[in-house]
C-alpha cells in the first residue's frame, strides 16, 4: 500500500516535471525567437547601416601631398626649390615614456622650448600611429648620431621630407616670398581637402600669389587601418600631381647687382622691361633670410625681425608709398601741355618762391636763388619748383588729375603678387570724402612737386616711367615669365596691355627731351653723378627729393636718431638707352638725402649692369 | 553483434553504452565545440597558439566528461551535500586569501592551478538543492522554499561579495531552475518574484561601480562611446555588417582588425555573427536549441527525482547561459561577463560546462529502462 502510494507520488512527481519541462523549453523557444529576431534586425534590418559603420572603421584616406613646383628666374637660375630636410619625429605609441625619451634625445640634438611646446601641442592633435614631429632641420652630424643610437630611442624616426629652400637667400625674400607652416588664417582661405597631407603654404610675395599654382593636386591612399589605427594594407592609390613649375620675369644677376648697389642703404628698386613690362628686379632692401620660416621661426626671432627700425619684413618696392617729388614733375609738365594750359615753349623767369596772387605765403624753391629763365624742358631738367607752381596754380587740381590718374597713379598696378599697395592721387572729390574738407589752392601747387598727400610706390613711380619711355603704351607690370618645365610644355604668359596714355607726339618729344637733359646736360640734377662721367649710353631720367613727414606724436625724441630719420628719401626715375628704351628704373633710397646725389647713381651701377658686358660696352638690347 | 537486454546493438553503439555516452549528445557537443573551434582561430587573429590551447582544454574537458560519466547517479548525490559545502568553504576562502585578477577578488592560487570556487557552485547548488528536494515528496511545501532559497542565496551572495555578478546570477538561475523543476506552486513564485523585485534596489546598492555603468550604458550604449559603451557598439556593428550571410570565414574585418573588444572570449559570438551571417546565426540558435532539448529529454526519462531535477537544471542553465550571452552581445542584455557556452575562450567554463554534461551522461545511462 505503502509502495503504491510511492509509486502514485512518483507518477506525479515526473508528470509535473514533464510539465515544468515543456513549459521551459517554450519558454526557450520563445527566447530564441526574440533573439532571431533581434538578430535579423541587426543583420537584415540594418545591415547597410552597420556596413557603412564597418567601413568608416576600417578604412581611412590618406593624402599624399603634391611635389611643390619650382621657382626660377629668366634665366633657369633657381630661386626657390625643394630639397629633403631631415626632422625628428617620434611615434607616441612605440616612445613608452615619452618624458624619458626627451630628456636623452637632449643628449643628441638641442630641443628649445618652442620645438617642446610644438611638439606636446602635436601630440595632443594627432591621430593614432600619427609620427608628431620634434625637431625639423637637423643637420647631418645629428642625423648620424641618432640613426647609429636608434635602438635606445624607441619610436624615434628620422624622416625626410621636402622642404623649400631658398638658394639665393635675402635679396629675393621680397620678391620670392617664403613660406611657411599653414595656420589657422591659411585654413581659411584654401580648401583645406588640398592641404591635408602639406605642412606649409606660400605666405608671402610669388610663394603665395601662384600658390594654386606651385601648390599641385594632392594625391589619395586608401589604407585599411585596424583598431589601433595602424596600417595593415593599401586598398588604393591616387597619385598626387606635382605643382607647377615658374619661371619669373627677374634676372637674377641684375637682382643681386640691384641689391648690391643699395650699397646697405635702406629702400627699394624696381626694374622694369618696356617692351613688355617684365620686372627685371624687384628690390626692397633690407631683405631677410626667408629660410628660418619655413623651419618654423621662432617668437623671439620673429619679434626681433619685426622690431628691427630698418623694418627688414616691408616690402618697400610694393607696400612701401612715399610722396613722389619730383619724379612727378614730368607727368604735371605733360598734362599742362596736353590741358594747353602752356606750350612747350613757353618761358617763365622762376625765382626763389611763389605766391599765389593776393596771398602772403611763399612757396619755396628748392633751390633759393631759383632757376632763372626756364621752358618746360629746363624746367624739368633743373626741376624746378616754382615753374610747376605756376603752371599748377593756372591749370587747377581738376585739371591736373585725370592725366595721373590715366599713368596710374593711385591705384594699384596689378602686379601678380602679394602686399601692393595703390597710394593716393589727392583730388577735391577725394579730400572731401577722406578728410571732408574743401580742397585749398595751395595743395594744388604742393601736388604738382609731388609732395602734399600724394604717395606713390616704388612700382607705381616705375610703371609711370615705363609709360613715359613706352609714349603711351602700358604693358602690365609683371612676374610670371612662363609656367611648367623648360623644354616641356613651357606655357609663356603674353603681358596685358592696359588703356594707353594718349597725348599729342610732340608733347611726349619735349618731356624726353627734357629728361635726357637732366641727365646729360650740365643744368641737369642727375648731371654730376651720371652725365658728368659719360655713360656709354644714353639715359632719360628724372631725380626727385620725398619729403618726409614730421615725427609721430609717439615717436621718441632722439637727436640723432631724429636727424637721420628726418632726412628727405632720395628717388630716381628713368630709363635707357634713352632712344630705345631698354630698362626703365625706380630707385628709391629711404633718408638718403637728395635724389640726384644718392640715388642716381644707384640706377646708374643697375643700369650698367643690365645693359653693358664685362668689357664695359653695350650688349644687345634685352639680352644680358 | 553483441546482445544486451535482448535488443541488437552495433559495436559502436556497445561503445558508447560501455562508456556511459549518449549518442545524440555527444555528438551535438562535438558539432559544437568544433564549430567553437572553428570561431575561435578567426577570433584570435588566426592564432595557432590559441588554437592548441583551447583544443588542449576541450580534451580536458572531454576528459572530465568521460570521468564523470562513470559515476553513478546515487553517488553523485551522496556527494552532493559535501560537495555544497566544500564549495561554500572554498568561497569563504576566497573572500580571506582570495587573489585579484582584473579588479575582483575570484581565484585561489593552489600553487599548481588558479581556480575560481564559484565555478564549482554552479553544479554544487543545483545538486544540494536537487539533493534535498529529493529527500522530500510531492510539491515543495513553504519550509521546503525556505530551505532551498536559503541554500541558493548563501552562495549567492558570497559570489557577488567577490565581486562577480555574472556567475552569481547564473549560480542562482540554476539552483532556482530544481525549485522550479519540482513543481512550486505557481503562488510561490509570484511571491519570490515580488521579494526579487523588492531586493533590485538592495541590488543596486550593493554592485559596484563598473557593473552599474554596464546596465547604464545598455539602455543607451552611445552616451559612452569610448568607455564601457565601445563594446555593445563595436558588436552591434560586426553583427549587423554580418548580413544574411557574413562575410566568410577570416574575412569579418570587426574581428580582423580588432575593432571588437574581448572578440576570442564574450564577444565571440559577434565575430561567428560576422563571418556567418544570419543563416549561420540561425543555425547556431537552433543547435543550442536541440542540444537543451536533448538534456531535457534525458532529463524527463531520469530514474528518480534526483537525477531528473539536476539533468534538467544543468540543461536549462546551459539555456539561460546561451541566451544572456547572444542577449548580450546583440545589445539586449548588460554586459555581465558571460562567456558563450562551448565556443568561448577560455578554460574553467568549458570544463565546468563539460562535467555537467559528464552528469547528464551519467544519467542518461542510467533511465528507466521500462517505461511502466
Amino acid at each position: 500500500m505503502a509502495e503504491r502510494e510511492a509509486y502514485g507520488e512518483e507518477q506525479r512527481d515526473r508528470e509535473r516535471f514533464a510539465f515544468r519541462i515543456v513549459l521551459a523549453l517554450l519558454v526557450l523557444g520563445a527566447l530564441m525567437l526574440l533573439l532571431g529576431w533581434r538578430l535579423s534586425g541587426l543583420q537584415v534590418g540594418a545591415h547597410s547601416h552597420f556596413t557603412t559603420l564597418s567601413e568608416n572603421n576600417r578604412l581611412r584616406v590618406e593624402s599624399l601631398a603634391p611635389t611643390r613646383g619650382v621657382i626660377r628666374d629668366r634665366n633657369g637660375v633657381l630661386l626657390a626649390g625643394n630639397r629633403a630636410s631631415y626632422q625628428l619625429e617620434v611615434t607616441i605609441e612605440q616612445a613608452g615614456d615619452v618624458d624619458a625619451l626627451l630628456e636623452r634625445l637632449q643628449d643628441f640634438v638641442e630641443l628649445s622650448q618652442a620645438d617642446l611646446a610644438r611638439f606636446r601641442r602635436g601630440m595632443r592633435q594627432r591621430r593614432p600611429f600619427e609620427p608628431v614631429l620634434l625637431k625639423a632641420g637637423l643637420d647631418d652630424a645629428t642625423v648620424a648620431r641618432i640613426a647609429v643610437s636608434r635602438h635606445e630611442l624607441p619610436g624615434v624616426e628620422i624622416e625626410a621630407r621636402p622642404l623649400r629652400y631658398y638658394p639665393m637667400g635675402s635679396q629675393f625674400s621680397h620678391v620670392v616670398g617664403y613660406m611657411g607652416r599653414i595656420n589657422q588664417r591659411d585654413l581659411e582661405r584654401v580648401d583645406p581637402r588640398a592641404y591635408a597631407g602639406t605642412s606649409h603654404i606660400g605666405k608671402s610675395g610669388v610663394e603665395r600669389y601662384y600658390e594654386d599654382l606651385l601648390h599641385g593636386t594632392p594625391g589619395y591612399r586608401q589604407v585599411e587601418v585596424n583598431a589601433q589605427g595602424r596600417v595593415i594594407r593599401e586598398l588604393s592609390v591616387t597619385p598626387s600631381v606635382p605643382g607647377t613649375d615658374i619661371t619669373l620675369t627677374i634676372d637674377a644677376r641684375l637682382q643681386q647687382a640691384a641689391y648690391q648697389a643699395m650699397k646697405g642703404q635702406d629702400g627699394a628698386i624696381v626694374a622694369l622691361d618696356p617692351n613688355n613690362g617684365e620686372v627685371l628686379a624687384l628690390v626692397s632692401a633690407p631683405g631677410f633670410d626667408p629660410e628660418p620660416f619655413v623651419h618654423g621661426i621662432s617668437h623671439a626671432a620673429f619679434a626681433e625681425l619685426q622690431s628691427d627700425p630698418r623694418k627688414p619684413l616691408f616690402n618697400r618696392a610694393l607696400s612701401g608709398q612715399y610722396p613722389p617729388g619730383s619724379t612727378v614733375k614730368p607727368l604735371v609738365g605733360l598734362a599742362a601741355l596736353d590741358e594747353r594750359v602752356t606750350t612747350a615753349d613757353r618761358e617763365m623767369f622762376a625765382r626763389g618762391y611763389f605766391q599765389i596772387p593776393g596771398h602772403e605765403r611763399r612757396y619755396r624753391d628748392w633751390r633759393r636763388e631759383g632757376h632763372g629763365r626756364v621752358d618746360m624742358a629746363r624746367a624739368i631738367a633743373v626741376s624746378s619748383d616754382v615753374y610747376f607752381y605756376d603752371l599748377a596754380h593756372t591749370m587747377e587740381i581738376d585739371r591736373m588729375v585725370p592725366l595721373l590718374r590715366d599713368f596710374g597713379l593711385g591705384r594699384q598696378v596689378g602686379i601678380d603678387s602679394t602686399g601692393e599697395r595703390g597710394g593716393i592721387l589727392p583730388s577735391r572729390d577725394w579730400k572731401r570724402a577722406t578728410q571732408n574738407q574743401p580742397w585749398f589752392p595751395g595743395e594744388t601747387l604742393i601736388t604738382a612737386i609731388g609732395q602734399g598727400y600724394m604717395l606713390t610706390t616704388p612700382l607705381q613711380m616705375a610703371d609711370f616711367t615705363m609709360t613715359l619711355a613706352n609714349r603711351g603704351k602700358r604693358p602690365r607690370p609683371h612676374l610670371l615669365l612662363s609656367m611648367g618645365v623648360d623644354g616641356d610644355g613651357l606655357d609663356p604668359v603674353l603681358p596685358e596691355h592696359r588703356e594707353p596714355v594718349e597725348v599729342a607726339p610732340e608733347h611726349w618729344d619735349t618731356v624726353h627731351k627734357a629728361l635726357i637733359e637732366a641727365v646729360h646736360q650740365p643744368h641737369g640734377t642727375a648731371w654730376g653723378s651720371i652725365g658728368s662721367t659719360r655713360p656709354p649710353y644714353q639715359i632719360a631720367g628724372k631725380t626727385g627729393t620725398s619729403q618726409v613727414f614730421g615725427l609721430g606724436e609717439d615717436e621718441e625724441y632722439d637727436e640723432e636718431e631724429l636727424a637721420r630719420r628726418l632726412w628727405d628719401h632720395a628717388l630716381f626715375v628713368g630709363y635707357a638707352p634713352a632712344e630705345d628704351p631698354q630698362i626703365v628704373l625706380a630707385v628709391l633710397v629711404e633718408h638718403g638725402g637728395s635724389g640726384g646725389r644718392v640715388a642716381a647713381p644707384v640706377a646708374r651701377e643697375v643700369m650698367d649692369a643690365y645693359l653693358l658686358n664685362d668689357a664695359g660696352m653695350t650688349v644687345e638690347a634685352g639680352a644680358p | 553483434m553483441i546482445s544486451v537486454t535482448g535488443r541488437e546493438l552495433t559495436t559502436g553503439q556497445w561503445v558508447l553504452r560501455s562508456l556511459r555516452l549518449d549518442s545524440v549528445l555527444l555528438l551535438l557537443l562535438a558539432i559544437l565545440l568544433m564549430l567553437g573551434l572553428v570561431v575561435l582561430f578567426s577570433a584570435s587573429g588566426q592564432s595557432m597558439q590559441a588554437l592548441e590551447r583551447q583544443s588542449l582544454r576541450i580534451a580536458l574537458g572531454v576528459a572530465a566528461m568521460l570521468v564523470v560519466a562513470q559515476i553513478p547517479v546515487r553517488s553523485l548525490r551522496a556527494a552532493a551535500p559535501w560537495l555544497f559545502l566544500a564549495g561554500v568553504a572554498l568561497l569563504l576562502a576566497v573572500m580571506v586569501a582570495g587573489e585579484v585578477g582584473k579588479g575582483a577578488q575570484r581565484w585561489l592560487d593552489l600553487g599548481i592551478l588558479r581556480f575560481q570556487p564559484s565555478e564549482i557552485m554552479k553544479l554544487a547548488v543545483p545538486m544540494m538543492v536537487a539533493w534535498y528536494l529529493s529527500l522530500r515528496h510531492g510539491r515543495p511545501r513553504f519550509r521546503d522554499l525556505l530551505v532551498t532559497v536559503t541554500l541558493v542565496l548563501v552562495p549567492v551572495y558570497l559570489i557577488m561579495s567577490q565581486p562577480d555578478l555574472g556567475t552569481a546570477m547564473l549560480v542562482g538561475t540554476a539552483g532556482f531552475l530544481v525549485i522550479f523543476l519540482a513543481g512550486l506552486g505557481w503562488r510561490w513564485f509570484v511571491g519570490l518574484g515580488a521579494v526579487a523585485a523588492a531586493a533590485i534596489p538592495l541590488l543596486w546598492s550593493q554592485m559596484h561601480e563598473y557593473q552599474r555603468q554596464r546596465v547604464i550604458t545598455l539602455f543607451n550604449p552611445e552616451s559612452d562611446p569610448l568607455g564601457t559603451g565601445y563594446h555593445i557598439i563595436q558588436s552591434k556593428i560586426a553583427i549587423g555588417s554580418g548580413g544574411m550571410y557574413g562575410k566568410g570565414w577570416l574575412n569579418g574585418t570587426q574581428s580582423q582588425l580588432e575593432f571588437l573588444p574581448e572578440r576570442s572570449t564574450d564577444f565571440i559570438f559577434a565575430v561567428y555573427a560576422e563571418e556567418f551571417g544570419f543563416i549561420g546565426v540561425a543555425l547556431l540558435l537552433l543547435l543550442y536549441f536541440v542540444i537543451v532539448a536533448r538534456g531535457l529529454w534525458v532529463a524527463a526519462l531520469a530514474q528518480d527525482r534526483f537525477a531528473r531535477l539536476l539533468g534538467g537544471s544543468i540543461s536549462l542553465t546551459f539555456a539561460v547561459y546561451t541566451v544572456v550571452n547572444i542577449g548580450m552581445v546583440t545589445g539586449l542584455l548588460p554586459v555581465v561577463g558571460v562567456p558563450l557556452p562551448l565556443v568561448s575562450y577560455g578554460g574553467t567554463s568549458l570544463v565546468t560546462l563539460m562535467v555537467a554534461f559528464g552528469i547528464l551522461m551519467s544519467i542518461a545511462s542510467e533511465k528507466r529502462l521500462v517505461n511502466r
